[in-house]
C-alpha cells in the first residue's frame, strides 16, 4: 500500500530534503499502481469506448510517473548516475551493468565527487 | 573509460577511496559559492554549452537573400588542479596508515575551488564570463576596519536590493578580511556581529576567500546560476617509478541571470 502520509523515521529525524523525496518516491509508487490498474482494466473490458479511455489514463500516468523520477533524477546523484548508465542504451542490460562495473569502477570508482549544491536549506 | 581514466591508474579502490574523500572534504570546505547561488546539474562532461535561446544576425550569408543568424550559448568552462602523490605514500594508504600525507589533494582542491569562486564572484575575463560582483549595477557600499558598524553596512546593502525589487532572503559572502573582523566583534551590549547579520540577511554567511571585501546578494532562487557539466571529479594523468599525477577537473558555466540581485562591500582603504 501506499504511504503518502507514513514516513519510517520520526519525521523531526529527517532532513526536509529527505521527507521531499519520501513524496516523490511514494508519488511514482502511486502513479506505476495506477498505471498498472488501467492497463488491466482496459484489457479485460468488453466495452471498447471504455477501454480507450481507460487505455488514455493509463498512458496519462506514464506521463506523471516519468515527470516525478526526472524530479528525483535531478536531485538524487545515485539515480542519476544509474539512470545515465542504463537509460536509452540498445545493449542487453546486463552487459550495460557489467561493462558499469568494469569500467565505472569497482575499482576505480565513477570519478564523481557529487558534491552539487552546497546550499542549505533555509528556513523563511 | 571516463575522460578521468581512473581505471589506468595503479591506484587501490581503498587508495581512491581515501583521495576521492580527503579532495571532497577540502572542496566543501573551500567552496564559497555553492552555498549561495542556485546549481544546476550535473549534465555531463560532453555537455558543451549552455542554451542562452539569443541569437545575433552574421553580417554575412552563404547565399544572397538568405539571413544568416548565429545562436548564442555560453561554452562550459573547463577547470584542472593537477597534484602529484607519492607511490610510497598510496602504498602506505594500502597498508592501513591512518595518517597519509594528502596535502597534495588538499591544495589542489583550495586552487579548484577558488577557481570557480573567482569565477563567480569577480569574474573571468579570458573566458568572457562576468562575476556578480562586476555585474551587480549598484554602487558598492564603502566599509572600513570598525567591524561594529558593519551590520550597518550589510543593513543598507539590503535596502538597496529591496529599493531594486530584490526580495530575500539574502545571504552575505564574506571576504577573509571581512570574516575575521566580523567574528571577532561584539557590538556594544555584548551582542556578537555574526548574530546580528544573520537577523538582518536572514540567509546563510559564508566565508568567501577569494573576495576582497564582501557581498551581499538574494538567495530566493532564480537569480543566479552555476551548471554544471561534470562536477569535480579526481582523473589519473600519468604515472612514474616514484609518483602518480592526479588532478582534480570540473566542468561549469555561470550566469547572472539577475544582476541587480547583488551588491558588494568595498573597503575603502
Amino acid at each position: 500500500m501506499a504511504a503518502s502520509t507514513t514516513l519510517h523515521e520520526p519525521a523531526d529525524a529527517l532532513p526536509a530534503s529527505a521527507v521531499e523525496l519520501h513524496r516523490a518516491l511514494t508519488s511514482v509508487q502511486e502513479e506505476l499502481e495506477a498505471v498498472d490498474w488501467y492497463n488491466q482494466r482496459s484489457l479485460a473490458t468488453t466495452d471498447a469506448e471504455l477501454s480507450a479511455i481507460l487505455a488514455h489514463h493509463r498512458d496519462e500516468e506514464k506521463e506523471h510517473a516519468v515527470m516525478l523520477l526526472e524530479w528525483i533524477r535531478r536531485r538524487d546523484p545515485k539515480f542519476d548516475e544509474h539512470m545515465r548508465t542504463y537509460l536509452f542504451t540498445e545493449a542487453s542490460i546486463t552487459e550495460v551493468e557489467r561493462e558499469a562495473e568494469h569500467e565505472g569502477g569497482s575499482e576505480a570508482g565513477t570519478g564523481s565527487l557529487q558534491l552539487g549544491s552546497l546550499r542549505e536549506e533555509i528556513d523563511r | 573509460m571516463s575522460h578521468l581514466r581512473r581505471e589506468l591508474a595503479p591506484i587501490s579502490a581503498r587508495a581512491w577511496e581515501v583521495v576521492d574523500e580527503e579532495a571532497a572534504r577540502a572542496l566543501r570546505s573551500f567552496l564559497a559559492a555553492r552555498k549561495l547561488v542556485d546549481v544546476t546539474g550535473p549534465l555531463g562532461w560532453e555537455h558543451s554549452s549552455v542554451n542562452l535561446g539569443s541569437v545575433h544576425t552574421l553580417g554575412a550569408s552563404p547565399r544572397v537573400g538568405v539571413e544568416a543568424k548565429l545562436r548564442d550559448v555560453i561554452p562550459m568552462l573547463e577547470f584542472r588542479s593537477p597534484f602529484t602523490l607519492t607511490c610510497a605514500e598510496l602504498d602506505a594508504i594500502d597498508r592501513g596508515s591512518q595518517s597519509p600525507d594528502l596535502t597534495a589533494v588538499v591544495e589542489a582542491a583550495r586552487s579548484a575551488a577558488f577557481a570557480e569562486d573567482a569565477t563567480i564572484f569577480n569574474g573571468f575575463a579570458g573566458a568572457n564570463v562576468p562575476g556578480i560582483i562586476d555585474a551587480s549595477p549598484h554602487k558598492a557600499v564603502p566599509i572600513d576596519d570598525d567591524y561594529e558598524e558593519f551590520p550597518g553596512a550589510v543593513a543598507r546593502a539590503v535596502a538597496t536590493l529591496r529599493e531594486a525589487g530584490v526580495d530575500g532572503p539574502y545571504g552575505v559572502a564574506l571576504g577573509p578580511r571581512c570574516y575575521t573582523g566580523v567574528i571577532e566583534t561584539t557590538q556594544k551590549g555584548g551582542y556578537p556581529v555574526l548574530e546580528q547579520l544573520r537577523l538582518i540577511t536572514g540567509g546563510p554567511l559564508t566565508w568567501a576567500p577569494v573576495i576582497e571585501g564582501s557581498v551581499v546578494l538574494s538567495v530566493r532562487g532564480g537569480d543566479f546560476e552555476l551548471t554544471l557539466g561534470d562536477d569535480f571529479g579526481v582523473g589519473f594523468a600519468a604515472v612514474s617509478s616514484t609518483d602518480v599525477d592526479l588532478y582534480i577537473e570540473e566542468s561549469i558555466a555561470f550566469r547572472a541571470h539577475t544582476p541587480e540581485a547583488a551588491v558588494s562591500l568595498t573597503y575603502q582603504t
